[in-house]
């Protein structure tokens, strides 16, 4: 069994028109033991930036606070707040670092960029390699079954309300074919002016 | 003329024609036909013993020989007979292939068997079982009791005892003794009992089985008790989901209770556990 495996998570992020979403499930299980059902995998970064790190759960939280602090001396040193493509190569650079006793976490980032509110989506591997797709990006147990759904699902343009339907359904109906993830869902919908977070209710099972 | 007369061989194919040699094909090349219980084995000497050193490749990788295989499922013995509840989901791995399997297999009317372990191995000897029952039942003229059918189930996987058979089975029936369950597996373990429990999801069941377990239940208890004790067990346990399957074994025979689905329990079992808090 891979270590990335070991806890269970899936996670999804789209494009829409001038807006990003970001998803992943609720679960933190050991194996197959369902421990908690309100494990959260996605961060805030900045307001309008968000960064999501499925894998294992103890390098998701360890991840997370080496990146706020790293991302905080550099708002502080330069004094302007940071933007996602610029984060997203901190993240790339500090993983591989660890090329060789890797942490186990496929971040996922999402945001929009602080000046010009350009939708950003990016995802990459446990040692750092980004990848920019135009669409959407996925990580976690259940990424094979993201991609099917998101492949049929997404289509460019979405506003916020479709982008919204488009990634819960892609990722509800994804994590209900994978065993270790689900129980509960978070969707963020980035947008310039607001950020709305949902509680999807889904299959306990 | 043909190729065989030019060459002045007469009768060339006519022993292949002959239904003998169809016959001796049918035989050793195809024993399950008539004989459910003969199974290929590895072409080596003792299979048993000699088939663990094929659990590995040439670079010492594991060769998937072992299917595991989630499942909760349970059964027990109360004043009104014996209730039997399984859930529906199937994996590989971590994929889930199907949330709407039948893991309570009806052998007849009488007799019901819930399947856990590898779904090919309990599929495959719950039907040679009911095969085997409904032959006694022709030639005694009564039905098999449970006892016996159980023991045919463990003596005809005990043939392959430590070559990779996979299943933990209850069966549950009413005979001339009255209600019985029996728990069987591949091992060659056979025994009867008032409560049991099979599965990945097993160990979360019987806390809530054992709990609310009492001789004097009512049906309607005895199901619910079933009931909830799947539904703790697939919220729990990554490997079991999908639908809560509850049977009944009475005196007249087995009846189908309710199919629920596991996402439909939880909001209802969760309104009800919001309604407790609220009235304290």
């Amino acid at each position: 069994m891979s270590i990335l495996a070991y806890n269970g998570g899936a996670m999804v992020a789209m494009k829409g028109e001038n807006c990003v979403s970001i998803a992943a499930d609720r679960r933190f299980g050991i194996q197959a033991q369902t421990v908690a059902t309100n494990f959260q995998k996605i961060f805030e970064m900045g307001p309008h930036l968000y960064v999501g790190l499925p894998g294992l759960a103890t390098d998701t939280q360890t991840v997370m606070e080496k990146l706020r602090f790293r991302k905080n001396l550099y708002e502080l040193k330069e004094n302007r707040r940071i933007s996602p493509k610029v984060f997203s190569a901190m993240l790339s650079n500090m993983l591989y670092e660890k090329r060789f006793g890797p942490f186990f976490v496929e971040p996922v980032v999402a945001g929009l960029d602080p000046k010009t509110y350009e939708p950003f989506i990016c995802n990459m591997d446990l040692i750092g390699c980004i990848n920019l797709p135009t669409d959407f990006v996925v990580g976690g147990t259940a990424s094979a079954q993201l991609y099917g759904m998101c492949e049929a699902l997404w289509e460019p343009n979405l506003g916020p309300d479709d982008l919204f339907e488009t990634t819960s359904q892609a990722l509800i109906n994804a994590f209900d074919r994978d065993a270790i993830s689900g129980w509960g869902a978070t969707v963020y919908i980035i947008e310039k002016d607001k950020v709305t977070i949902k509680n999807l209710k889904t299959r306990m099972d | 003329m043909s190729l065989a007369e030019v060459c002045g061989i007469k009768e060339f194919d006519s022993s292949f024609n002959s239904h003998t040699i169809y016959q001796n094909d049918v035989n050793n090349l195809c024993m399950n036909f008539t004989n459910n219980l003969e199974l290929g084995v590895p072409p080596f000497a003792n299979p048993a013993e000699n088939l663990s050193r094929f659990t590995k490749d040439e670079a010492g990788r594991d060769i998937k020989m072992k299917f595991d295989h989630g499942t909760t499922t349970l059964g027990f013995m109360y004043q009104g007979g014996v209730v039997l509840a399984v859930d529906s989901r199937a994996t590989g791995g971590q994929f889930i292939g199907s949330q709407t399997m039948k893991k309570i297999v009806e052998i007849n009317d009488f007799l019901l068997g819930t399947l856990a372990g590898g779904a090919a191995d309990c599929v495959y000897w719950d039907r040679v079982l009911a095969k085997q029952c409904r032959m006694y039942e022709l030639r005694n003229r009564e039905r098999i009791s449970v006892a016996a059918a159980s023991k045919l189930m463990a003596n005809m996987v005990y043939n392959y005892k430590g070559m990779g058979l996979s299943m933990g089975m209850m069966l549950a029936g009413w005979d001339k003794r009255g209600p019985q369950l029996y728990y069987v597996d591949s091992e060659g373990t056979r025994t009867p009992g008032k409560v049991f429990s099979v599965g990945s999801g097993s160990i979360y069941a019987f806390g809530v089985l054992d709990s609310g377990y009492q001789w004097d239940l009512t049906d309607e208890e005895a199901y619910d008790l079933g009931r909830r004790a799947i539904y703790h067990a697939t919220h729990r346990d990554a490997y079991s989901g999908g639908i809560v399957r509850v049977y009944h074994m009475k005196s007249t025979g087995w009846i189908l209770i309710d199919n629920n689905d596991c996402n439909d329990l939880h909001y209802k079992y969760q309104e009800e556990k919001e309604n407790l808090e609220n009235n304290v």
